[in-house]
């Protein structure tokens, strides 16, 4: 065991841990956290995705001692109270079902939209294959990617709140 | 000593799960949570003496777990006096709204606002006994007793405010839980203010809980506020910003960490294990391990699944093979002694066969004959967390934290397989992966429980990828041969359905005999409970058939990797494929527009049952045509060139009282084989929609699980193990495979359309049934290729392309 230092969602947490753990179980076990979960262990299905330094990471096969940068989990995505445009977008189009694997999705669409903010219907569907859905929720999580790739363009022309209307 | 009350954050915890995040942290500052657990005690102690109005403080977790009593109005909800209301029900709900469509159900009979409610979900110490959740039946069986209860609570709140007032009830007006004089809305009470904090003390009838009921009858749907409408569901805020504990979430103070350890070989037997090869693992608690049984506990979570891995035990192969290998899987079905051809009725024997008319001599006689032969594989649920459970066996009780869909046969088999009494037993729903059935949740929840029996601390086990993939329960493996005979008109007069099922070894939910942790223990039923066969679910009027149901059986029938369980509608998927399939193939011979001989074999004869199938079927398969745009001719497409082959399929079926019909269209890589799926529409009669969006969403997963199913998934197993064991071994639909388009048809109710007093029947399994079909006849309009083994992976589609020259 020895002492490990990583910044997560804006803190920093020194643990006493086998520096070879995966970053998943450090996250749940040692910091509380419950968005990124175990899905597989084998960097398969992404449900235990974060954010290191705005790149998506599959948690579950990361070293602890490998991570050089701030950690951003689902729980740390929204600011000042208001919700990420794509967790918004999330909600707006009533899209997970049971949501164990909505983390890896919302944080993957999160890390796509930051590379490319107005993907085709093509990249979209690459960007997002490797994220797995067993409620096959995939139809309405390519639409919230879609409103939500819209909310943020709006954002950043100063149109404000576009993509806010519930989807009913 | 560890207590027996759940700490307060997973008591949190519950509530936001349960609760709408929006009003968390009210409901926090306001201990309206508080009341609700005392609400919910006082109904579990209901004639203990505390009176109405009665708010001791009593510890809402301390054993005996009583059993709450659905004959008492207040197991079932408790009014506060701030207003809100808690409601209490013995399902769960694995994603597809069942929560919001029955808060929206209660609300409405009770009169409240779906804000001033929150609803507490498959608690065996605190809901009534609903059994959980499975059959598609929350809507169709068990809301009915949920709403006639709510409006009980009205009646009574009405002739509280009645006597109050000195005015009859039908002078008085309520709404949204304020009820008013309708001569003078001034004067007003509040529900809070009549019976707030306190109980009902209302007894209900009923010679069981389905039938539970009071005095007053629920609304007719005209009158019905929020059923029909799109409430948003309450749990999705929590499941996207990531404050929602779930049961794989909860963490106990004292609490270890176990892993199991497989046999490699499915029915090895365990020679020695030897200790010394994990000791020096840091964290290392024990080995625990009976008959087959193997486990490891360690502090943390990773040291348990180190240990697991490096854990070296000595096993006996079986000396017989348990199974055939998958390569050989239906050449062994069809070749095999079923299990029986016959049944006893009486002292008579009768074939194992439903027949009308003369099949054997119509098919002599037919114009035209065609045979065809279908596999279906075996197919597992692979929940997208692998099963989990944890268990608290603090002060000699236990309690289990499981996202297991029947939480209460979880309880009761607990308490049997550790001889323990059902009271000192309880189990926790909360959320988790969805599960689709009998699933791992079950072994895992008595692994948790025997453990933490052994360890004397809370135990959490959780499955890994590669034990979730091979040893989960299957859906079954399905071998069909059919033949069918047309007359020289074209008309379908014959049938021979002959079906037979890998399904010997079916568990069901929760047997303290057939959960994995005791069959690896030696403990087992006298014989295995054998699944069954089945035939599809139509109406089409054939006037000779036979439809023959088989099981079949492999060497090994117990601590198999491959027994099975119910999964998403058992059975229909994979006869609906052969079935409806088949029709197709008929209707090509028969030269006919696959929707106009479907609808043709529907007309065939007006005859009709209590739910009118006959007459729904035909309004669903129209609908989805019109929906479509079918153009009228007969399959395959003539003229189809280029790479990019593309055609459309139809598949009809009903299950229950649902009745559905769905279109493919799919576009054929003729260079890959690749499937992909462009467009599906499904036309959909399920009776009242009580959420129109809840039930998109829940139509749109079931038409995609379809699709995976019916393109990607299938075990593969040699003649040890199952070689199946992660998402590249078992493949499932991902992103690039969604269609582009979906539009769904709510059909609802007709031979009279938008009828409104149409009762609401199941939804969450139905629309999976003809998804194979559907596809496999599109394959068939695109390239003239009938596929017919599932799932229809590239390579396999290429190489049927390629064998035909197409």
């Amino acid at each position: 065991m020895s002492n490990v230092t990583l910044k997560v969602n804006g803190e920093t947490h020194t643990i006493d841990v086998d520096p070879s753990t995966p970053l998943l179980y450090v996250l749940r076990n040692d910091l509380g956290l419950r968005g990124p979960r175990f899905g597989c262990g084998l960097g398969q299905c992404g449900a235990c995705t974060v954010l290191v330094d705005g790149a998506a990471i599959r948690s579950c096969v990361t070293p602890t001692s490998g991570v050089d940068g701030e950690i951003t989990t689902l729980e740390g995505l929204s600011a000042d109270g208001e919700l990420h445009a794509v967790q918004q977008a999330w909600i707006d189009e009533q899209v997970p079902q049971c949501g164990y694997c909505q983390n890896g999705q919302i944080m993957t669409a999160i890390a796509l939209l930051d590379r490319n903010p107005n993907p085709t219907d093509a990249e979209l569907r690459q960007g997002m294959n490797g994220v797995i859905c067993r409620c096959m929720t995939y139809y309405r999580i390519q639409a919230a990617v879609r409103r939500a790739a819209e909310a943020m363009a709006g954002d950043r022309s100063g149109s404000g709140d576009a993509g806010r209307e519930v989807n009913l | 000593m560890h207590s027996t009350e759940i700490p307060k954050a997973i008591e949190d915890a519950l509530e936001t799960c349960h609760g709408t995040t929006s009003r968390r942290d009210f409901l926090k500052s306001s201990g309206v949570f508080v009341l609700s657990l005392s609400g919910a005690r006082m109904a579990n102690t209901g004639g203990s003496g505390s009176g109405a109005g009665s708010q001791a403080p009593v510890t809402p977790t301390a054993a005996p777990y009583l059993d709450p009593d659905f004959r008492l109005l207040d197991s079932w909800l408790a009014v506060h006096e701030d207003d809100t209301v808690t409601f209490y029900v013995g399902k769960t709900d694995g994603g597809q709204g069942t929560g919001t469509a029955f808060r929206q159900m209660m609300c409405d009979e009770l009169d409240i606002a779906f804000e001033q409610a929150t609803l507490i979900m498959g608690r065996t110490d605190m809901t009534v006994d609903q059994g959980g959740s499975g059959g598609s039946d929350a809507l169709e069986r068990d809301a009915w007793a949920a709403r006639r209860v709510a409006a009980e609570a009205r009646r009574v709140l009405l002739e509280m405010a009645s006597e109050r007032f000195g005015v009859p009830v039908d002078g008085l007006a309520v709404s949204e839980g304020v009820i008013s004089i309708q001569r003078d809305s001034s004067r007003k009470v509040t529900y809070g203010e009549l019976v707030g904090g306190r109980r009902f003390n209302v007894t209900l009838t009923g010679r069981n809980i389905n039938a539970t009921t009071g005095v007053a009858g629920v609304k007719p749907v005209q009158d019905l506020k929020l059923v029909g409408r799109s409430l948003p569901r309450y749990d999705i805020p929590a499941k996207v910003d990531g404050s929602l504990e779930w049961a794989v979430d909860v963490r106990l103070p004292d609490m270890v960490h176990a892993r199991n350890v497989r046999p490699p070989v499915a029915g090895a037997r365990l020679i020695g294990i030897d200790e010394s090869s994990i000791r020096n693992i840091p964290g290392f608690i024990r080995v625990v391990s009976r008959g087959n049984y193997v486990a490891v506990v360690c502090e943390r979570e990773e040291k348990a699944i180190e240990a697991a891995r490096l854990l070296e035990v000595e096993w006996e192969k079986p000396t017989t093979a348990p199974f055939p290998s998958s390569e050989d899987l239906f050449r062994y079905m069809r070749s095999a002694t079923p299990m029986s051809l016959t049944r006893a009725t009486g002292s008579r024997t009768v074939p194992l066969a439903r027949v009308e008319g003369n099949p054997d001599e119509a098919l002599r006689t037919a114009a035209t004959v065609v045979e065809a032969e279908y596999d279906f594989p075996f197919q597992g649920h692979t929940a997208i967390g692998p099963a989990h459970g944890l268990a608290d066996p603090s002060d000699g009780q236990m309690t289990i934290y499981s996202n297991d869909m029947k939480p209460y046969s979880l309880r009761t088999g607990v308490a049997e397989f550790l001889d323990m009494p059902r009271e000192q037993v309880r189990v926790i729903w909360m959320h988790g992966p969805q599960l689709y059935g009998r699933t791992a949740a079950d072994d895992a929840g008595f692994e948790a429980a025997f453990l933490a029996k052994e360890i004397g601390r809370p135990v959490r086990v959780q499955w890994m990828r590669h034990e979730e993939t091979a040893w989960d329960t299957k859906g079954p493996a399905f071998a069909f041969t059919l033949r069918g005979g047309l007359d020289g008109e074209g008309n379908l007069v014959a049938l021979d359905y002959r079906a037979r099922v890998a399904d010997y070894a079916h568990v069901g939910y929760n047997q303290p005999d057939t959960v994995l942790i005791a069959q690896l223990m030696g403990i087992r039923p006298s014989r295995p409970s054998p699944g069954r066969a089945s035939a599809p679910a139509e109406m089409y009027a054939i006037p000779n058939r036979r439809q023959e149901t088989l099981v079949v059986r492999f060497p090994l029938a117990f601590e198999t990797p491959l027994r099975t369980g119910n999964l998403r509608d058992p059975n229909g998927p994979q006869t609906t494929f052969a079935g409806e399939s088949f029709i197709d193939e008929m209707a090509a011979a028969a030269n006919a527009d696959p929707v106009e001989f479907r609808l043709r074999l529907l007309r065939g004869s007006t005859e009709d049952n209590e739910t009118f199938m006959r007459a729904r079927s035909i309004a669903v398969v129209e609908a989805a045509a019109e929906a479509y745009g079918w153009d009228t001719r007969p399959s395959p497409k003539s003229a189809n060139s280029g790479r990019i082959l593309t055609g459309r399929g139809i598949a009809y079926a009903y299950r229950g009282r649902t009745a559905v019909a769905e279109i493919a269209e799919v576009e054929v890589d003729r260079e890959t084989g690749r499937v992909w799926v462009k467009r599906m529409v499904c036309a959909h009669d399920c009776g009242l929609v009580i959420n129109p969006d809840g039930l998109r969403s829940t139509i749109q997963g079931n038409l995609l699980h379809g699709l995976s199913r019916a393109l990607h998934e299938e075990v593969q197993f040699d003649t040890e193990k199952v070689k199946s064991v992660d998402w590249l071994t078992h493949p499932t639909l991902r992103h690039v495979d969604a269609p582009e388009t979906i539009d769904i048809v709510f059909v609802n109710g007709d031979p009279e359309p938008d009828r409104p007093d149409l009762p609401p029947y199941g939804a969450g399994e139905p629309s999976i049934r003809p998804v194979a079909a559907a596809v496999a006849n599109a394959i068939y309009d695109a390239t003239g290729v009938r596929i017919r083994r599932a799932p229809f992976r590239a390579e396999r589609v290429l190489a049927a392309l390629e064998a035909s020259g197409a």
